[in-house]
């Protein structure tokens, strides 16, 4: 076998400028040839959904916002103990520690909290690492559908604290639930 | 004296000890000690992490010893065999240790600033188990300041007496030792007084846990991400060779240079320690080297890294001037300096 004729793929394909017989011509037999495959998949199963009217199903393990949880007191879980930021493949997680004050005890749990706490969503992959290593069970990457809101300056892409913190009220609500239950 | 340790045979000096012996040989078969120091006199014997066990005597007496024997005070014999991890019995001995150490440790690793360069941190990793079988309250102290330059967490003490010894040892007047027994004990500061010994923040280096830190480091940045240059001075207290921990071009931390045992090379004073914490202050002389698989070598790379050069437009390669701001953390602005080297985009 020649280096011309070899196929490593199998479908490799010879071209010809070969003259067309009469039949071959005329186009008809391809033309029928097509529209039966066009006929054959109206009866096969659609692979497209109507898209606002219905959605797809989450997978189970589908990752979407972080979220830095509080605890049933409703003080910030955080410590800044840089396990994120260090498992982060992106680096896309900076942040920098502070020392409670003996008033702020109602807000932190712990002697030591993020003062400063950002994720760059231009560079973060929602690969949920610091979820995984998190030791305060404090970063979670929420079901939500949202992930990143479209914006034009990169500026609105650095999420820091007033964007990643759990709402005050949910906390609350969250903690209404577990005594009521 | 001929040793024979783990099946590695040495020759050592009459007087030393099984753990020094070991240390000699290296490798797997070193025991690890959280209370003994080799600079320290009278150091070791109290924690038992060292323990291991002496399958025969001696030359003149071939009985094994009934007991396992704590290797930094045993002082070894001719034709003395001993078994470190080859021996089913040390390991459990060593995981059971390792239990005690942790019933009054606290599990604020993540809060800690010797988190990462924590030698119980080291141990209970490689000796002990994930959970804990202890379930009643852990002993707690209230906080005590003992001065501006070093934070005492007594909580998170193992009383090695490593820090009285060195007070004891380096400064000429102790104001540092121990005080009440038994579980009570603690490390105290006579009447709280402040140390103000000028080799005082050693103590901070030869302490295993993080009970003893450095206030002017205390909360700055997790080791890890502090990269860890040897540098020197001209001091006339000290010999002036020391380590420092650097983030970007700031000094955050000075310590001592640290052997693979964790223990410091040579002490350094706390004017070396505290007070030059200035790039110009300092003769750097390269990269500090870690254990590979330390996680201080997390991310550090340890030769500077030159901007490649490419003949092309400007905009393409830097993008636009308007374009080149600091996004992340503006609540920390960039220094004079530093915001040149941003501007023109070699960053």
């Amino acid at each position: 076998m020649s280096i011309e004729t070899i196929s490593l793929s199998g479908r490799k394909k010879e071209v010809s400028n070969k003259k067309m017989s009469f039949w071959e011509s005329l186009y008809l037999v391809a033309i029928v040839k097509g529209l039966l495959i066009t006929i054959r998949h109206l009866f096969k199963r659609k692979v497209t959904i109507k898209y606002p009217d219905q959605t797809r199903e989450l997978s189970p393990v589908y990752r979407g916002q972080h979220m830095l949880m509080r605890d049933e007191e409703g003080r910030e879980r955080c410590t800044a103990c840089g396990l994120c930021a260090l498992s982060c493949p992106a680096e896309a997680i900076t942040m920098k520690a502070e020392e409670r004050k003996p008033e702020e005890k109602h807000l932190y749990r712990e002697e030591k909290y993020a003062s400063i706490y950002e994720i760059n969503m231009l560079r973060c992959i929602f690969c949920g690492l610091c979820e995984e290593a998190c030791p305060k069970q404090a970063i979670y990457l929420t079901k939500s559908r949202v992930m990143v809101k479209p914006s034009s300056d990169r500026e609105d892409f650095i999420y820091g604290k007033e964007k990643l913190v759990m709402p005050l009220d949910m906390a609350i609500k969250n903690t209404q639930m577990k005594t009521a239950n | 004296m001929k040793v024979t340790i783990d099946g590695q045979e040495i020759n050592v000096e009459p007087g030393t000890t099984i753990l020094q012996a070991a240390r000699m040989i290296g490798g797997e078969s070193v025991p690890p000690a959280m209370c003994y120091y080799s600079k320290l006199k009278g150091s070791g014997g109290k924690c038992r992490c060292c323990l291991v066990e002496v399958s025969k005597g001696s030359e003149a007496d071939p009985r094994p010893m009934p007991k396992l024997m704590a290797s930094c005070v045993t002082g070894v014999m001719d034709g003395m065999e001993v078994k470190s991890i080859t021996s089913e019995r040390v390991l459990d001995a060593r995981k059971s240790v390792t239990e005690f150490l942790l019933i009054n440790h606290p599990l604020d690793c993540p809060i800690c600033d010797q988190a990462g360069e924590c030698d119980l941190q080291n141990l209970s990793f490689k000796h002990g188990s994930a959970k804990t079988r202890y379930i009643e309250e852990r002993r707690t102290f209230e906080p005590e300041n003992i001065g501006d330059k070093i934070q005492l967490h007594m909580n998170r003490c193992i009383l090695c007496y490593r820090c009285v010894m060195t007070a004891d040892q380096l400064t000429d007047n102790r104001v540092h030792g121990v005080v009440n027994r038994g579980d009570h004990a603690q490390i105290s500061t006579c009447i709280s007084k402040a140390i103000d010994n000028e080799f005082s923040g050693n103590m901070i280096d030869v302490c295993p846990v993080g009970a003893l830190t450095d206030k002017t480091f205390r909360f700055k940045q997790r080791v890890w991400f502090n990269k860890p240059f040897n540098a020197h001075r001209d001091c006339d207290k000290c010999c002036g060779k020391t380590t420092l921990w650097m983030f970007g071009n700031e000094i955050q931390r000075v310590t001592a240079r640290k052997d693979q045992y964790h223990e410091v090379e040579e002490f350094i004073c706390n004017e070396c320690r505290f007070d030059h914490k200035d790039v110009n202050d300092w003769v750097i002389e390269g990269p500090r080297k870690f254990e590979k698989d330390s996680v201080i070598n997390q991310n550090n790379y340890t030769r500077e890294i030159e901007p490649v050069k490419i003949d092309t437009e400007k905009n393409i390669l830097l993008g636009r001037d308007k374009d080149r701001k600091k996004i992340s953390m503006p609540a920390v602005p960039l220094k004079e300096k530093e915001e040149k080297v941003y501007k023109e985009g070699n960053v």
